[in-house]
């Protein structure tokens, strides 16, 4: 049964269903322009990692994909509609789930009540909170804590929570695991994993080339706001010298 | 006992003790009590937009205001009966607080507080600029004789009391209702993070502006329910000073508590009448008490206590 899940996922990636596409979108903060022609896709079952250098845009990209920051340019769809037109509260209800960095919980609610606050969006089933729950055991233990009194890495384990409360069909992380201790990191990125095998396309924002490699089916690379490359996992780690050159590491 | 109904407790047990301190207490305190509970209802609904939603309005008296004319210039030119009046009296304050609040909320932060000053402070030189109707500065009184409810005299202490009390209670209740229900979490996450609140799918500009008009009916309820009881009506409480008090009941008393602006407002109320009982020098003696207070108690009375004892405070 496992193993014609497997294969139903790597048939997806082989005929390359988009998921979501990214095609050459400009944007910017004002009179700051930010992107100039970024485009990426991710499949279903698909993890898509986002590399570049510190301002390169990669946090711009989401946050346009989000609506939060509007675009000037190019096309942002979702299983073929284009979404980047839709004001901003509806992009998360056609199935998009985002997870910003630096977490962003509602610090004075309670873990029970952020992971409300997901459901309540879209009214899913209800088995959701029990699903949420068990990929989380230990917030389970935690229901009635304020959300600002949890650890870094609960808190950045609520937060996913609570996008996937909403059952996306599209994950966005920004960089899930930064400044958090080896035990942690490992967890999420499980977790991570196991989104990808349950059929999530997934985005990730990511620094570590170790993270990189162990993750991603893919990677675009992004370079002073422009998509430079895509290449696939294997091919970067075969190529160090691109390593090099768009990471500078 | 879960939490849930721990806060139930709560809130019938306070509208029971209140009910019980009219006969307790001497007339003068009753008196004043009654008063404080309209007042309360001010600062509740003004508690719900600040201390849930997080927004900081300067122009509640715009709609205190509202529905105090709403029900007296419709009592005055239309000899409305007082139900008919305070129905009138909350319209206006339902369709003032729909304009403002779809136009302020285009505002945030600071603009926020200055456009709804503006509001405010337009709705009061409307009023006087009405005076033929309104009598502006001077006002005018609601003849005793108007303030009968069927066989209740609204100008009984029992009878003004009582009502304010019922007043009172049904905005407590809705209040508490709604901070539980799934509403009042979107509101409270949007305090806590607006755009975390977009990113996750809700209507950020919807949800504020259905907070602005329940706060503002709600206002607007405590403000035709003053002029009913107290017989008057009058450009004064149009005013900035009158935008102002609710804030400071509420700072006082515990933003986003539920019991906060009672407490507040019974706080202030006697801070002001006991101090001017021993010195001409009032306002010194409440200032020194509100430093303190914001010195030490700096999410207010229900906020602190919330914060030490009682973490399940609603």
């Amino acid at each position: 049964m496992k193993s014609a899940k497997t294969n139903l996922s790597k048939a997806h990636i082989w005929v390359r269903l988009k998921m979501l596409e990214v095609k050459d979108i400009y944007a910017g903060y004002g009179q700051v322009q930010v992107l100039h022609g970024v485009s990426l896709d991710v499949a279903a079952g698909e993890i898509l990692c986002v590399m570049g250098r510190n301002g390169a845009g990669k946090t711009t990209l989401l946050r346009s994909i989000m609506g939060i920051v509007q675009i000037e340019d190019g096309v942002i769809s979702l299983e073929g509609e284009a979404i980047n037109t839709l004001p901003g509260h509806e992009i998360p209800r056609r199935g998009i789930g985002y997870i910003p960095q630096g977490r962003r919980l509602f610090p004075e609610l309670t873990v029970s009540e952020n992971i409300e606050m997901g459901l309540m969006v879209r009214k899913v089933s209800n088995d959701t909170r029990d699903w949420v729950l068990d990929l989380f055991p230990r917030l389970r233990e935690r229901l009635d804590q304020r959300a600002g009194t949890l650890s870094g890495g609960e808190q950045q384990m609520l937060a996913t929570a609570r996008a996937l409360a909403l059952r996306p069909k599209v994950l966005l992380l920004d960089e899930p695991t930064e400044g958090l201790q080896p035990s942690m990191i490992e967890q999420i990125r499980q977790v991570i994993l196991k989104m990808k095998d349950e059929g999530f396309a997934i985005v990730l924002v990511e620094q570590r080339i170790d993270a990189v490699l162990a993750l991603a089916d893919r990677v675009t690379m992004i370079e002073n706001g422009k998509s430079v490359e895509t290449l696939t996992a294997k091919e970067l780690g075969a190529s160090p010298d691109k390593i090099k050159r768009y990471l500078g590491v | 006992m879960t939490d849930i109904q721990r806060s139930n407790w709560l809130h019938i047990g306070v509208v029971i003790a209140l009910a019980c301190s009219f006969f307790i207490l001497p007339e003068y305190h009753s008196g004043n009590l009654a008063r404080i509970l309209v007042l309360a209802v001010y600062a509740m609904g003004y508690n719900l937009l600040f201390g849930y939603t997080g927004l900081l309005s300067l122009g509640h008296a715009l709609f205190f205001a509202a529905g105090m004319y709403g029900l007296g210039l419709a009592m005055q030119f239309f000899d409305f009966n007082p139900i008919a009046a305070v129905i009138a009296g909350l319209i206006l304050a339902l369709v003032v607080s729909i304009c403002v609040g779809f136009l302020a909320l285009r505002t945030t932060g600071v603009a926020f507080m200055i456009v709804t000053l503006m509001f405010a402070q337009a709705g009061y030189l409307t009023i006087l600029y009405f005076g033929e109707y309104t009598r502006g500065d001077e006002g005018f009184v609601i003849q005793q004789a108007d303030r009968m409810v069927g066989m209740i005299d609204l100008t009984s202490p029992m009878g003004r009391f009582f009502t304010a009390l019922l007043l009172f209670a049904i905005c407590f209740f809705i209040v508490a209702y709604i901070v539980r229900s799934g509403f009042g979490l979107a509101l409270v996450a949007i305090r806590e993070n607006e755009e975390r609140a977009t990113m996750l799918g809700y209507d950020v500009m919807r949800l504020k502006l259905q907070a602005v008009v329940i706060s503002g009916v709600m206002s607007g309820s405590a403000g035709a329910a003053y002029a009913l009881l107290f017989g008057y009506a009058g450009a004064t409480f149009a005013t900035v000073q009158y935008s102002i008090f609710p804030l400071l009941w509420v700072l006082l008393g515990g933003a986003g508590v539920t019991i906060g602006p009672l407490i507040g407002t019974i706080f202030m109320f006697y801070l002001i009448d006991y101090s001017s009982a021993i010195t001409p020098a009032y306002m010194l003696i409440a200032g020194l008490a509100l430093v303190l207070l914001t010195l030490f108690a700096p999410q207010g009375l229900a906020g602190e206590l919330r914060r030490r004892y009682l973490p399940w405070l609603p």
